[in-house]
Parts: structure tokens; C-alpha cells; sequence
């Protein structure tokens, strides 16, 4: 053999290195480094509805946002602690409903009921999904998947909180820019909030669960308390995401609990990145404009995503911002064995 | 007199609904959201075959089972292959291939009352003073034929003791020369058949609608963890504890009570024995 056999070798970029210590004060390089990419995403997010050319845009720009929201509960719950939610659309439901009850049968400002419905719907959904929660597997994707769809049956066949109509006459954000910035900047506290949270004490605990719950039992920690927590901020996400909605479209109806709002934040953060949290904003950014061009095909906008999904979990289950940040901290070269 | 009756047949029925999804399951530990899809569109393919083609019933329906085996196989040999064992993947992949059959049957037109597959027996008879339908007598026929059919296949033939082998211990099937992921291909095409062949007997009762796709899947889903996942008797059992409860809230609640029965069904098991009736995994290991 006298082939060259090389391998890849993968090292982390000087600047990455100084930049993890006290030495990221040292110079404006370092320090646009490290705050660049965050810089970029901020003021990126925030100059978007002024850049928007019209109405129409602008409205897309809250529903990104909602699909944010969702995408990001969905990220931390399947991958920093192990549960696969299939029910994106129940945290979206319970929150729109409790919203425009709130709002039409106690007349409560949007400024109440927003973190009204973020509070009380993310304890619901917390007691709703708290059976599955004491168990390994599968349970928790089906039951979450069940919740939605027995729900919106529910609703119809007992013809209560509007039946098929809906509820109607909601009231609206105060103007089109409140709207927009409000959950714009939601979108951006609670993705920065949750960086945060996944790095203390708590997010290791969360990891742990999901790779080793028997490591947390043995070092005295509920389980069951530590995902109960995780499902109750991730479903306040989501719940905030559906009040906001509630008030954006002035009407609360079944098609809250429809499957687009389970299956594309999902897609979201497959394409995005799993695991990294600013991926799955970044795909809903990529997934949810493409899908208001495609809405003339209907649900064939559904198979679009699956297939999508399906190719980028078999093919390519990093996603965009893994591959990026790997790109951005290391380079790669040829060595010889 | 009714109601054991009626509850009987929609027992069998569930049972039928469940098998394929308990035998995946079972055997590969996949849990196969793709389950419903694959009901649905064994039902459009016979259509196709038998309306669109002009073919005979019995030809078509065959040709039907043929080609959702085959679909079961080539989903797993080119997706399902190379996510097992991460429970992430596995769970959104099948959900999407799920997503994506019936939301694209949905896209192509299929959908209101225009589509029905004829009953096999036209006619009915009196049972104890009940009127039943032939075709629901069929359906308990052909549930238990099924079954039995199964449990034989399982313990008398080569392939099915594999299958069993590979459920109980996997690595010890390996080392007794049993290729897991050509057993984990024939469960999965079996799997698909068994969902195929619940789709043709039980469709002709309705119409077929997209909807039922997430029905099945749900209440397959229900059977199996009652049932205790993975167990192929406790889904049996299991079928009739759901089909009697969901025949007797139909009469003394209402219709729509069906879907809620199965969730119940499926909290209420959760919270009290999470492995199920006759689960087989232990409670230690699911319990966390």
C-alpha cells in the first residue's frame, strides 16, 4: 500500500479558542466575532417588518414568528430532554381558546390576556400531558399527537366554544407595529432566554434526563419534576404563540388545532438544526414564507414538508445551523495517518 | 343483546385495525405512525384497481395487498432502515411518510362520499332478532381467521418463529443467524399488509375519507398500549375491552364519543399499569 492515506482533521479556529476565555476583551475582532452572529440575527429580526413591502408580508412575518415560538418548544423539548411532542397544534388551541374566551366573555385587553392564556394554558397543557411523563418512549409522541385531534373532535361534536364556527369578534393588537414587534421580540427573549436556561444548572439536569434517566434518578431528582418543568415552558411558548394568533386573526376555530402547526415546526427544526434553538427560528424564517407561496396547493403543502422532513432525518439530520457553527468555530485539513 | 352484539363486531374490527401496528411494533420497535395512512390508501388502490380499472373485486383486492406490502418494504428499506433504534427520527419520520400519504390523497381529490368499495355479501340476517348486516358477520369471520392465522404463522412456520425470536431477543437472534433487518423488512411488510387487509374488509362499511387514516391510527394506537405495546394477544384482548366501552358510549352518550373513549382509554392505562394488559416489557423499564 503505498496509497497516501489521509484523513480529515477538524480543529477549532484560534479565535474560537480566545474567545472562550477573558481574551474576547482583548481586540474588536474577537469581539465582533463573538457577538456578530447574535448582532446579525437581533437587529436582522428587528428591521424585518420595516423592510417588508407590503401588508401582506407583514402579517407573514407574525405567523413566522408564531411558528418561531412553536419551533423552538418543540427543539428544547425533543432534544434537550427527550420528548417528542407530535402536538405543536394543542399548545397553539389551548392557548387561542383560553384567549378568546378571555377576551369575548370577560372583555380582558390583549395586554391581560396574552399572559393570562401563556400561564394558565401552559399549566392545561402540563396537566393534560402529565400522565405520559413518568415513562420512557413513545407514549408522550402519541399522546400528544391524540390531544389535538380528539380535542377538535371534541369541540365539534359538543358544538361548545363556537362549535365548527369559531369564536368571532376578538379584539386586534392596537396597530400592525405592536403586533409585529411584540412577537418579534418574544420570539427573541424567549430564544435567548432558553440558550440561557439549557446551559445552567436546570438544562444539564434536562440533558441528563434524556440521556441517562436512570444517572438522575440514582443522584435523587424527580424525573417526572424536571420534565413536567420543561413541558411547562415549552408549552408556555406555544400557548403564547396561539393567544398571539388568536388576536392577530381576530378569531379562534378548530383549524387552531390543525395539523400544520404540529408537523411544520417540526420541519422547522429538522432543517434548521437540531438541538442548537437558533436553527429551528431560522428554518421556520426559511419554511414559513415558502409555504405562503404554495398556499394555492392546498394540503399538498403538508406533503411538502413531510418529504422534505423525511429526506433531510435520513439524509442530512444535522441541519443548516449545526453544519454552519461547525463551520464558523473549526476548519478542516488533510493529514496523513 | 344489541349492544354484545354491535360491541363484538366493532371489537374484531379494532383488533383488526391493530394487528399491524402491535406486529411492527413488536418486532422492530418502530412504532409505525404510518399505520392509518397505509389503511387509507389500501382502500384507493382497490378502488382505482376496481373502478377506474374495471377489474374483478377479489383480483383487485389482491393486487392491493400485494402492492402495500410492497410499499410497507420499500418505506423501510429506504427510510425507516437507517433511523432505527433513534426514537426521535423513527417517530417524525413515520408521522411524516404518514402525513405525506394522506394529506397528498387529500391533495389529489379524494375526499367527500364519491368513494366507497362495495359490500362482499349484499343482505342481512337476524341474530337473536338483531339485524346485522352479512357484511359485519364477514367481518368477524375474516377478524378471527385472522388472528388464528397469525397465531399459527407465529409458532409453526420458520419465518414467523424468526419474527418471535427477533421480538423476544434480538441479539440472540442475531447469533442464532437470524438477519434482523430482513426480519425487521418482512414485519414491517407484514405489518402493512394486516393494515391493508383491516382497510379492505373494514372500508366498505363507509366511505373512504382521509380522515379515517388518523381514526385508525389513533385507535390502533389506543389497542396497542392497553394491550401493553409490542403484545400481540393483549392488543386482542385489549380490542374488545375499547370496542365494547366505544359501542356502549355510542348508545348511552353519542357517537362522537368514539375518539375520547381511545384517549381515555390511553391516560387511564398510562397513569395506572403503563406497560398494559399483558405488556411484556417491564414496568421497571418503562417506568422511569
Amino acid at each position: 500500500m503505498n496509497m497516501d492515506q489521509r484523513r480529515r482533521e477538524r480543529l477549532d479556529r484560534g479565535i474560537k479558542v480566545r474567545t472562550d476565555g477573558i481574551y474576547a476583551l482583548m481586540s474588536w475582532r474577537e469581539l465582533s466575532y463573538l457577538t456578530l452572529p447574535r448582532l446579525v440575527l437581533i437587529v436582522g429580526m428587528l428591521l424585518l417588518p420595516l423592510v417588508m413591502p407590503s401588508m401582506y408580508w407583514q402579517r407573514v412575518i407574525s405567523i413566522v414568528c408564531i411558528y418561531a415560538l412553536l419551533a423552538l418548544s418543540f427543539d428544547l423539548l425533543a432534544h434537550f430532554v427527550g420528548l417528542v411532542s407530535l402536538g405543536g397544534a394543542l399548545f397553539i388551541g389551548v392557548g387561542g381558546y383560553l384567549t378568546a374566551i378571555m377576551n369575548t366573555s370577560f372583555a380582558l385587553p390583549p395586554l391581560l390576556t396574552i399572559p393570562i392564556a401563556t400561564v394558565a394554558g401552559a399549566s392545561i397543557c402540563t396537566l393534560l400531558l402529565l400522565p405520559c411523563l413518568p415513562l420512557r418512549g413513545v407514549y408522550f409522541a402519541i399522546v400528544s399527537l391524540m390531544y389535538p385531534l380528539a380535542l377538535a373532535r371534541v369541540i365539534e361534536a359538543l358544538d361548545i366554544l363556537g362549535g365548527t364556527d369559531g369564536i368571532l369578534g376578538i379584539d386586534s393588537f392596537p396597530n400592525r407595529w405592536v403586533e409585529q414587534y411584540f412577537v418579534i421580540v418574544m420570539v427573541l427573549l424567549f430564544l435567548f432566554a432558553t440558550r440561557r436556561m439549557v446551559n445552567q444548572d436546570i438544562g444539564l439536569v434536562l440533558r441528563a434526563v434524556k440521556d441517562n434517566d436512570q444517572a438522575v434518578r440514582a443522584s435523587g431528582m424527580s424525573i417526572t419534576f424536571y420534565k413536567a418543568v420543561a413541558v411547562f415552558i415549552a408549552s408556555a411558548m406555544g400557548c403564547m404563540g396561539g393567544a398571539c394568533l388568536v388576536h392577530i386573526y381576530m378569531w379562534s376555530g378548530i383549524s387552531l388545532l390543525a395539523l400544520d402547526f404540529s408537523i411544520l415546526p417540526i420541519a422547522a427544526t429538522v432543517i434548521g438544526g437540531a438541538g442548537t434553538l437558533v436553527g429551528p427560528v431560522l428554518g421556520c424564517f426559511v419554511l414559513v414564507p415558502v409555504s405562503e407561496l404554495l398556499r394555492a396547493f392546498g394540503t399538498l403543502r403538508i406533503v411538502f414538508y413531510s418529504l422534505i422532513l423525511v429526506a433531510f432525518i435520513v439524509f442530512k439530520s444535522e441541519g443548516f445551523m449545526v453544519y454552519g457553527r461547525r463551520k464558523y468555530n473549526q476548519f478542516e485539513r488533510w493529514t496523513k495517518v | 343483546m344489541e349492544i354484545l352484539i354491535y360491541g363484538t363486531i366493532n371489537s374484531i374490527a379494532l383488533a383488526l385495525m391493530a394487528l399491524g401496528f402491535a406486529l411492527v411494533y413488536g418486532i422492530s420497535r418502530v412504532p409505525n405512525f404510518a399505520h392509518g395512512a397505509l389503511y387509507v390508501i389500501t382502500g384507493f388502490i382497490t378502488w382505482t384497481l376496481l373502478r377506474a380499472l374495471g377489474l374483478n373485486y377479489l383480483l383487485s383486492i389482491f393486487l392491493a395487498l400485494v402492492a402495500i406490502g410492497l410499499v410497507g418494504a420499500l418505506i423501510y428499506q429506504f427510510v425507516l432502515i437507517r433511523v432505527r433504534g433513534m426514537a426521535i427520527s423513527e417517530i417524525i419520520a413515520s408521522y411524516a411518510i404518514g402525513l405525506a400519504i394522506l394529506e397528498g390523497l387529500r391533495w389529489g381529490g379524494f375526499k367527500g362520499t364519491t368513494y366507497t368499495l362495495p359490500v362482499f355479501i349484499e343482505g342481512s340476517i337476524h341474530i337473536w332478532d338483531v339485524p346485522v348486516d352479512l357484511h359485519r358477520v364477514l367481518v368477524v369471520g375474516i377478524g378471527g381467521a385472522v388472528v388464528g392465522m397469525l397465531w399459527f404463522f407465529t409458532h409453526y412456520t420458520r419465518i414467523g418463529l424468526a419474527l418471535r425470536g427477533m421480538a423476544q431477543d434480538e441479539r440472540a437472534a442475531l447469533m442464532l443467524g437470524i438477519d434482523s433487518d430482513v426480519m425487521a423488512l418482512v414485519a414491517m411488510a407484514f405489518g402493512a399488509m394486516l393494515a391493508g387487509l383491516a382497510g379492505i374488509v373494514l372500508l366498505p362499511l363507509g366511505n373512504i375519507v382521509v380522515e379515517k387514516g388518523y381514526d385508525v391510527l389513533i385507535q390502533a394506537i389506543a389497542v396497542c398500549i392497553v394491550g401493553g405495546l409490542g403484545s400481540w394477544m393483549g392488543a386482542v384482548l385489549a380490542a374488545f375491552l375499547i370496542g365494547f366501552a366505544q359501542i356502549l358510549t355510542t348508545v348511552y352518550l353519542g357517537a362522537h364519543f368514539q375518539m375520547v373513549v381511545a384517549l381515555m382509554a390511553i391516560i387511564l392505562t398510562l397513569i395506572l399499569k403503563p406497560s398494559g394488559l399483558f405488556g411484556r416489557q417491564k414496568e421497571l423499564e418503562e417506568r422511569v
